[in-house]
């Protein structure tokens, strides 16, 4: 797999953290985390809309929104306690990599992605399941919800 | 050379009080510039590899208890020659005061000491409470990374027989001498193989071993993350899990972490002399071929072919 098959924003992000060294690579992975948004008022006000994604070790909450807007722009939102940064980190990344873009964009992109940071080692393999899973739940909602648009 | 132990009420009462110290203690010997001036060492150990780096109690070092202290091709701990070359670039020397602290009660840090203590490192604490209550207490923290000057370390090979228990131990300490199994109840009885949320620690069968104690580790501390007293702890483990005085002890969890916790319980607030840490733990007992366990809310009995 290269970073061709990816969208272009997480391509992007993909290629910063290959060039990186892996302390280098944490720092970064902590960028990300301070990065991500917080929720909106109305998902802060509903936590009930938001899923759990169990795998993760720290509490991670996500939802998607789609067809929203005439574009067909899929919108991802993540609640990640701050004391939780790695998980937060992964969340980040995913946000930037993938919020905004089409269905069918988000769900080409290939399931072993995080893979490619090149964080297995530094972060161990059993943390880098839990963006595994991340990103497995939303190409998940993503799939139900052009399937109940269809 | 040993910085001195904290004195209080509380600790006073724990077999070996000069195992803790609390954040009013490491405060006070932060502004005394004994952390500056390297008296002592403070360690920062969570489960959250990138935890540290949002903020820290000054002058902390981080040890990450997964990439630092385990090997990375063996399932087992480093040797001898990479943990003096990790203490040193720490600013550890083999006679340094080493005080570590952590997330989630300490779960992490206990981890870390008990590392330590296979290396024979001397003077190797925890800090009550650890890193929430630091936090909570609104003390301050920094993002600044120490560069310590070198430590002085020399290789020193790991002792694990002490407070180390392979399986071989453990099937023979089965059936005459106690077992704690510190996981969840959930864990215990055998309706789940691995914690909630860590799915890739499964074994292939639920349950425990026979004769095992149940007490969640967590029940050693309080809700502000320090130990309780020395009488709360007598109640649980000499009480309820039915520990003598003298007993020789095997605790046990998963992978060896939180049990690392229960360890430092009855080692050194209850005094037992021989407590070992089985780190192969359910991982391994749960997945090892001809191992009995029991399933359910009992502690059952070992069965007669075992030692056969």
């Amino acid at each position: 797999m290269t970073t061709q098959a990816l969208p272009s924003a997480l391509a992007a992000i993909v290629d910063d953290f290959q060039a990186l060294s892996e302390p280098e690579r944490l720092q970064l992975l902590l960028e990300f985390s301070e990065g991500l948004p917080e929720l909106p008022d109305r998902l802060k006000d509903h936590p009930e809309l938001l899923e759990q994604v169990v795998e993760c070790q720290s509490p991670l909450f996500l939802t998607v929104e789609t067809g929203n807007n005439d574009d067909g722009a899929v919108h991802l939102f993540f609640k990640a306690p701050a004391e939780a940064p790695t998980t937060r980190g992964f969340a980040g990344v995913l946000h930037e990599g993938l919020d905004g873009l089409s269905a069918d964009e988000i769900l080409s992109v290939p399931d072993d992605m995080p893979e490619l940071l090149g964080l297995t080692r530094a972060i161990t393999p059993l943390r880098m399941r839990g963006m595994t899973a991340m990103l497995g739940r939303i190409k998940r909602k993503v799939a139900a919800e052009s399937r109940a648009q269809a | 050379m040993p910085y001195p132990v904290d004195q209080n009420e509380k600790f006073a009462a724990y077999a070996h009080p000069e195992r803790l110290v609390s954040t009013e203690w490491l405060a006070a010997a932060i502004k005394d510039g004994a952390v500056a001036d390297g008296g002592i060492v403070v360690v920062e150990s969570d489960e959250d590899v990138l935890l540290y780096e949002t903020g820290h109690i000054p002058g902390a070092v981080k040890i990450d208890w997964h990439t630092d202290l385990n090997d990375e091709v063996a399932r087992d701990y480093i040797d001898g020659a990479a943990f003096a070359e990790l203490a040193a670039s720490k600013g550890i020397s083999r006679d340094s005061t080493v005080v570590i602290y952590g997330d989630k009660s300490n779960w992490w840090a206990a981890y870390a000491l008990w590392v330590f203590t296979l290396f024979g490192h001397q003077d190797v604490r925890l800090l009550d409470g650890g890193r929430d209550k630091w936090i909570a207490e609104g003390r301050e923290l920094t993002k600044d990374r120490p560069a310590p000057a070198a430590g002085s370390y020399p290789v020193v090979e790991r002792d694990d027989a002490p407070i180390r228990a392979f399986k071989d131990d453990v099937l023979a300490h089965l059936g005459t001498r106690p077992l704690i199994d510190v996981r969840s109840p959930e864990e215990y009885t055998g309706q789940r193989t691995h914690m909630p949320a860590y799915p890739e620690e499964g074994a292939l069968r639920g349950g425990h071993i026979p004769t095992a104690a149940s007490i969640p580790w967590a029940r050693a501390a309080a809700a502000d993350g320090t130990f309780k007293s020395r009488g709360e702890l007598e109640a649980i483990y000499l009480g309820e899990a039915g520990l003598s005085e003298g007993d020789d002890v095997v605790a046990y969890c998963r992978i060896g972490e939180r049990s690392s916790h229960t360890w430092f319980a009855l080692k050194y607030l209850l005094g037992f002399d021989s407590v070992r840490n089985y780190d192969g733990s359910w991982t391994e007992w749960g997945n090892a071929v001809r191992v009995p366990i029991v399933k359910g809310a009992e502690r059952g009995s070992v069965p007669a072919t075992v030692g056969a």
